[in-house]
């Protein structure tokens, strides 16, 4: 049994494997199929300011090897995440985090400011990257000067652990993830989804409601992969690695390109109970290549 | 109530035509409690271009032989690999999910009518079980594109009067469900259908008209199954639903149907 702690910047960790935000809702929707509290850490849903509908039906449309979502940043706001959602939770034993999204500058600090208030909450993934909304901070996430402004602000209210979460929709990654370290993140999370579409040649009409949507699952990990290792090279701060994970050797990749811990998204629709197989997979890798931590493998690509 | 992935075992394969299959599949354990209107998220292994898991809904439990049936209509790939499957293999299953259908409020006497087009004929069979088992006299009201399409047609006779309508009029009364003169001549206190999104509309029009209980079994494109994804809502008068989790039944009072 091979030691699987890692550490995010002042954020502990039992193993290196987390949830991505908007595929295991609160994580209560996924405790029938595995126990939350094997998981690293889990990345609750895009929360906002104010409450948001979403976008109109159809947000989903199956491609090869992938989806395509445009959900836009359903959800409650933030104060009936406290009320309602975080009584809830806060027992469970595990890095519970929240993913904070806004429309502007005080927005995300606003909601920042809330959540640093609660004591089960150790971390926050700012989301400067989600493509299906228009003021949905992908704006910010697509420059250098965005993304350090909103890291900046939230820095001055946020206390604990910050990740911020990268759009890989993007010329240079590199310099974005420079300017969010430079900014005061503790940790950036990369990828979230790559701008697409999706067309009914029949009907000659799109398969989502906003035209284009955000493609995740396997069809875009080689995409991941690579930003991964671009960024890790890029910054000195921990590099949590997504995008297209289906299974531990998936996750042992980016583990090798220099991911610190590693999120799983659209693979727990496809298997609910993904994340503990992947954990046990990586500590299996561990123990038949005769490493002792996960740590001797984070950035261990011969080149 | 608890959901569970299962490996379940194919028991039969049955091509009702060239369009559909019924698989029936057990496990050693007993079947986990499933309710008429849930349904199962079933993994396609072996296509390539079949990413998701297909929602599929129970078309029937058959508690003595610890079966579950479903009934699948070939619409894409991933239907089509699933319709090879041959007795013995196993498929990866997770059931059950989203809220079933509820049984008429007031007393036993409740005439109720059950509505299904096409493959929504599906979960219907299992409800009118129940409705018997729970003395009930269900009706029931399937509609299809010709007599090939009508399937099932001696189980639904089990469990109570049949009325048909197909749209070539090669069996029953020619045109759709909602033209059907059983409509014109009894009355219904409670109605639940489930089919094609214009034909479940017309039911719903009929029922909200003449005041009429109705439950609706919706199918929007889905995901994750659980509530997770958001992909799959509805509007409602409570805003966006999860057509997996609050429903896949819905009461028409909770849509924002222009009807």
């Amino acid at each position: 049994m091979a030691n699987l702690k890692v550490d995010i910047n002042g954020l502990s960790m039992i193993n290196p494997v987390m949830t991505a935000s908007g595929t295991f809702g609160y994580g209560k929707e996924f405790e029938d199929f595995v126990n939350l509290e094997r998981i690293g850490g889990i990345i609750i849903k895009g929360t906002t300011l104010n409450q948001r509908e979403g976008n109109p039906y159809p947000r989903m449309a199956e491609t090869p090897s992938g989806m395509l979502n445009a959900v836009g940043l359903q959800n409650k706001g933030i104060e009936y995440f406290i009320k309602k959602i975080y009584p809830q939770i806060k027992e469970i034993q595990t890095n519970m985090i929240v993913n904070v999204s806004g429309s502007d500058i005080e927005s995300y600090a606003k909601t920042a400011e809330m959540i640093n208030e609660l004591h089960h909450i150790p971390a926050i993934e700012l989301n400067i990257s989600c493509p299906n909304v228009k003021q949905g901070g992908m704006a910010f996430g697509v420059s250098a000067h965005g993304a350090s402004e909103v890291v900046k602000a939230v820095r001055k209210v946020y206390k604990k652990t910050l990740i911020v979460k990268l759009s890989p929709n993007v010329t240079d990654i590199a310099e974005i993830a420079r300017s969010v370290e430079a900014a005061g993140a503790d940790s950036i999370s990369l990828i979230n989804t790559i701008l697409g579409m999706a067309i009914d040649a029949e009907k000659r009409r799109p398969l989502l409601s906003t035209i284009t949507g955000g493609l995740s699952g396997a069809a875009v990990k080689p995409i991941a992969l690579r930003m991964v290792w671009q960024v890790a090279k890029a910054v000195k701060i921990p590099v949590i690695g997504l995008g297209g994970i289906m299974n531990a050797r998936d996750a042992i990749e980016f583990i090798l390109a220099g991911a610190t811990a590693i999120q799983i998204g659209t693979a727990n629709f496809i298997d609910p109970s993904v994340t503990v197989k992947v954990i046990e997979g990586i500590n299996e890798y561990l123990d038949r290549h005769h490493y002792s931590s996960v740590k001797d493998i984070i950035g261990a690509l011969e080149i | 109530m608890k959901k569970y992935i299962l490996d379940l075992t194919v028991v039969d394969n049955v091509r009702l035509h060239s369009n559909y299959i019924l698989l029936k599949m057990t496990q050693e354990a007993t079947l986990p409690l499933m309710l008429p209107g849930q349904f199962a998220e079933i993994r396609i292994d072996g296509s390539a271009s079949t990413f998701l898991r297909r929602p599929i809904s129970i078309n029937y439990v058959d508690i003595e032989k610890n079966e579950v049936w479903f009934l699948i209509q070939l619409i894409g790939d991933g239907t089509r690999q699933l319709s090879k499957v041959n007795r013995g293999d196993k498929i990866n299953t997770i059931l059950p999910l989203g809220k079933n259908f509820t049984l008429p409020k007031t007393n036993e006497q409740q005439k109720s009518l059950l509505i299904g087009g096409g493959v929504g004929t599906a979960p219907l069979l299992y409800l009118g079980k129940q409705l018997i088992e729970n003395g009930y006299h269900p009706t029931f009201l399937l509609g299809a594109r010709s007599s090939l399409d009508l399937l099932q047609l001696g189980d639904f006779q089990k469990f109570g009067q049949v009325y048909i309508t197909t749209e070539d009029g090669s069996v029953g009364e020619k045109g759709y469900v909602t033209q059907h003169s059983i409509l014109f001549q009894e009355t219904f206190d409670m109605i639940y259908t489930c089919g094609p999104r214009p034909m479940m509309m017309s039911v719903a029009q009929y029922a909200q008209t003449h005041q009429i209980e109705c439950e609706v079994s919706l199918e929007n494109k889905m995901a994750c199954g659980v509530g997770a994804c958001l992909c799959c809502v509805e509007n409602t008068n409570e805003g966006h639903l999860c057509v997996c989790k609050e429903g896949p039944v819905f009461n028409i009072k909770q849509l924002l149907w222009q009807i």
